[in-house]
């Protein structure tokens, strides 16, 4: 708090945000206005907090004047937390039933929807050079947040992670040492480079971008977790757009298309890992 | 005097499966209110804790989906490695953001928002824990209306958790797990209508 102020506490109300949505959606064309409410709310709760903005329409001026102010603001109140190899036994799925399929392929185009710092999108690249397919895959990893991209273009995290995702690793069927995928370097774990060579990076934004080309799979876990119902059908019709028939979806192991206008067009081929083909 | 409850939230953590499943085991197959439980648990290891809890419950259990609308008479497990949120609506939201009090789900989180949609109509249970987790969210109920149950330390298997939301709040209940158990199964203390 600062000083001679006393403890009062800014508490962010439902119309506030509401209405600071939609003047950032007119001011920058970032629309949050389809975002779930609880978390979003507490996101943006919280960044008040951490930087003691005294007033909610204090927040609102600050981010319509200044450009830079807003681009961390969206780096705050985004989700950018993942890790390789979350959910292990999602990638022995995707070994195991999806990539024996698009081995028929000539070609494989993979879009990584929502790639945030490019944990997930490594530990794709990785599998799939262990099995075989990585020199004729292109991986499109987008991000809504340019920041979180360049991260996932460097692809550095810190070393102390390592036991944690070698964990992973091995959970998800490993075949060879994970230390031979980085070199440990000033407290941090670069990845090799050629796990990059065939990735797209490219700033993509679900709630207004449409789609952009044609995929035998699209990996989107634990982004439309974020989303409203109704945004979440809008990427979900996205999605259909950016699949042919037969084409692999899969989704964060808590997240379903059983509530979704399009479930027909799809059908679940990993009930637990919510891998889902499309089928018409 | 208790209002009406229409939602229970309960918040646990070492010693926590104990204390769940001996409430769990005790609730009649049409207890109404909503219960949600949020227990702090290692994450990436293959998750069994939604089938040992399943088979204590006579009312129907699952973990919730985003989104999922929200029932009467249904317990919900907050998954492993995800915040469990409540939308306005009623309905379930995930989150997988940063930890807070190291874990995830948080109790905190959890609480606060069932606070903000349910009010006064909650009631929300803070059994045994090695840290501190809980106790905001306890703070929100209460300052909402809300009915405030947490076990009473000296009966808990870590007291730590219980003890920091004392430090935070009055409950209206302070008792051992059997005691809180026949508070809720009664169903004598909540008007439920």
């Amino acid at each position: 708090m600062k000083e001679g102020k006393d403890n009062k506490i800014v508490l962010l109300e439902d119309d506030q945000l509401e209405d600071l949505f939609v003047s950032l959606r007119q001011r920058y064309g970032y629309d949050f206005t389809g975002y779930a409410k609880a978390s979003i709310k507490r996101r943006v709760q919280k960044f008040i907090d951490t930087i003691e903005m005294e007033s909610v329409d204090l927040l609102k001026n600050q981010l319509l004047r200044d450009e830079a102010f807003f681009k961390y603001f969206l780096d705050e109140i985004t989700v950018n937390v993942t890790e390789m190899f979350r959910d292990p036994l999602f990638f022995a799925s995707l070994k195991k039933n999806v990539f024996p399929l698009l081995n028929t392929y000539p070609f494989i185009k993979i879009w990584d929807a929502g790639c945030s710092s490019g944990e997930e999108l490594y530990s794709l690249a990785i599998f799939l050079d262990e099995e075989g397919l990585y020199g004729k895959s292109r991986i499109y990893a987008t991000d809504i947040s340019q920041r979180v991209l360049d991260k996932a273009m460097d692809g550095i995290y810190p070393i102390d992670m390592m036991k944690e995702y070698t964990g992973n690793y091995i959970h998800a069927g490993g075949k060879r040492s994970f230390s031979e995928y980085y070199t440990a370097m000033y407290g941090n774990a670069i990845f090799r480079g050629r796990l990059k060579k065939n990735v797209m990076f490219s700033a993509h934004n679900l709630a207004v971008d449409e789609s952009f080309n044609e995929f035998n799979l699209i990996v989107c876990r634990n982004v439309l977790i974020y989303f409203n119902r109704d945004l979440q059908e809008r990427v979900i019709e996205l999605f259909l757009k950016s699949l042919p028939v037969f084409g692999f979806l899969a989704l964060g192991n808590k997240e379903t298309l059983s509530f979704s206008i399009f479930r027909d067009h799809f059908e679940e081929i990993d009930k637990a890992q919510k891998i889902y083909r499309r089928i018409n | 005097m208790l209002g009406k409850i229409e939602a229970i939230v309960i918040g646990g953590s070492w010693g926590g499966i104990d204390a769940v499943i001996k409430i769990l085991s005790a609730l009649p197959s049409d207890f109404k209110p909503t219960m949600v439980i949020a227990l702090h648990r290692p994450k990436n290891v293959v998750n069994s804790l939604e089938g040992i809890l399943k088979k204590y419950s006579k009312v129907p259990f699952s973990e919730p989906y985003d989104k999922e609308e929200i029932k009467l008479n249904h317990v919900y497990l907050a998954p492993s490695n995800y915040h469990l949120l409540i939308e306005k609506n009623k309905i379930f939201s995930l989150d997988v953001s940063e930890p807070v009090n190291y874990f995830r789900p948080s109790i905190d989180v959890l609480f606060e928002s069932a606070a903000e949609v349910y009010g006064k109509f909650l009631a929300g249970i803070l059994l045994t824990g090695a840290n501190k987790d809980g106790g905001n969210g306890m703070k929100t109920i209460a300052g909402k209306g809300g009915f405030t149950i947490v076990q009473d330390p000296s009966t808990a298997a870590s007291g730590i958790m219980p003890s920091a939301a004392l430090r935070l709040i009055k409950p209206d209940f302070l008792g051992s797990v059997h005691s809180i158990t026949e508070l809720i199964s009664s169903g004598k203390e909540f008007i439920w209508q």
